[in-house]
């Protein structure tokens, strides 16, 4: 049976310390398409969690019977049966999340999260272990998501979970919406930012430099 | 004609699947810190994508949308939900059967495009180019010139990446931002000039 510390260590180490956004440069391309508002951002997230912990789950189940070579169609496969229940699902009690969030539920299916949790956890580990992975896996990466869809759809339209918090200027309020929030381009600059942010707070994640530059040596040119 | 020429210009500019769509970040961040490796996986995305999404039409039209098993008199079954199941499965058979192809008839290319070939089955661009095709609803001649446009769009964003960074890591950058954290925000810029094909009317 599984220990209680190491439980604990498989659930809680991806949220910060070993981030699959800001670590392991996994499953960004959702993270950047749907977090224009909180509301999608946390379907999305909910979604990603259980294919994430559900395809662990399975794939460390039958992992000694799936022969080596053709493990990736085996786990493609049990991934995208969970996404097409995830969809369906989605469809069927909430419709208009599901419209929003168009194509990015089927590319589930591609997130590399999952397919790297699978391969790179759930291949290896009891099924016990290999759900609490995918779970914490995939709460590492809804704590990224709704902290950038928060940021975004404050400062871009001046609310939180869709109700106005700030009036927008535009209605006879104070604050003038930064329309950037809302455009592509500023979910790379928040992530960007948050990395730099936990590099800053956690030191050993700090990439090497390819080259250092040295210091000027001729002082009396650089002025 | 024309149609199919704007079809083809907003795919690459307007659309783009890497800088507006997100698509295919991971393998964005991750392979381009050499130019010569990103115009190889670039080359290669373009390949494996003009040949899945006009396969994945015909599958979409002939046997899994909605009335599409017509022709077999069965024109009441609806089998769409399998769409993810049989796209995913096409794409890494074509992956599949273009690494062989290529090993036999053209080695020069396939020793360019080997090491990327097996990444692409998992690359969300090829994927979402298919999935985008089924929700516009693009027709067999759109979608050849939709998979060939996206893909071009994706090779072109990731030969500008790798073009920046190769400069990049000669610059004296902070030391938390080292890496993953500049290229995000050189993204996000180079994106900002993507925006601006945006206010094209084609």
């Amino acid at each position: 049976m599984l220990k209680m510390s190491s439980a604990k260590k498989t659930l809680l180490e991806p949220l910060i310390s070993n981030n699959p956004i800001a670590l392991q440069i996994l499953g960004i391309c959702s993270a950047l398409a749907v977090t224009s508002s909180m509301r999608i951002a946390f379907v999305m997230c909910i979604a990603l969690t259980i294919v994430c912990a559900f395809s662990n789950l399975f794939v460390s189940i039958i992992r000694n019977h799936i022969p080596n070579s053709i493990r990736i169609i085996v786990q493609m496969t049990i991934i995208a049966s969970l996404v097409i229940l995830v969809d369906q699902v989605l469809k069927a009690i909430a419709y208009d999340t599901s419209k929003q969030l168009s194509v990015f539920v089927g590319l589930i299916i591609t997130n590399c999260i999952v397919m790297g949790r699978a391969e790179a956890f759930a291949m290896k580990n009891p099924p016990a272990a290999s759900f609490l992975d995918g779970v914490g896996n995939g709460l590492g990466y809804s704590l990224v998501l709704m902290l950038v869809a928060f940021l975004r759809e404050f400062f871009g339209a001046g609310s939180v979970w869709g109700h106005q918090v700030l009036t927008p200027s535009t209605e006879g309020g104070w604050y003038v919406v930064n329309g950037l929030m809302l455009m592509p381009p500023s979910a790379f600059f928040l992530i960007g930012f948050i990395i730099w942010g936990l590099r800053v707070w956690k030191k050993d994640q700090v990439e090497k430099k390819e080259f250092t530059i040295s210091n000027n040596s001729r002082s009396e040119g650089a002025l | 004609m024309d149609h199919y020429l704007s079809l083809l210009a907003s795919s690459i500019f307007i659309d783009n699947i890497a800088l507006s769509l997100f698509l295919g970040m991971c393998t964005f961040i991750a392979l381009s810190k050499k130019i010569n490796a990103a115009l190889g996986l670039g080359l290669a995305v373009i390949v494996v994508q003009t040949v899945t999404v006009p396969a994945n039409n015909i599958l979409l039209n002939y046997f899994i949308g909605e009335g599409a098993l017509g022709w077999i008199g069965l024109p009441d079954v609806d089998l769409s939900f399998l769409m993810y199941l049989c796209f995913i499965g096409v794409i890494a058979a074509m992956v599949q059967v273009l690494e062989m192809v290529l090993d036999k008839y053209v080695p020069v290319l396939y020793g360019a495009l080997g090491v990327f070939l097996p990444l692409i089955t998992v690359n969300c661009a090829i994927l979402g180019g298919s999935l985008l095709m089924a929700e516009r609803g693009y027709n067999f001649s759109e979608s050849i010139v939709y998979g060939f446009g996206s893909g071009v769009s994706w090779a072109l964003a990731i030969a500008v990446l790798a073009g920046v960074r190769e400069k990049l890591k000669y610059s004296d950058i902070p030391e938390g931002l080292q890496g993953l954290g500049i290229v995000f925000i050189t993204v996000g810029l180079i994106s900002m000039g993507f925006m601006s094909f945006g206010g094209i009317a084609l």
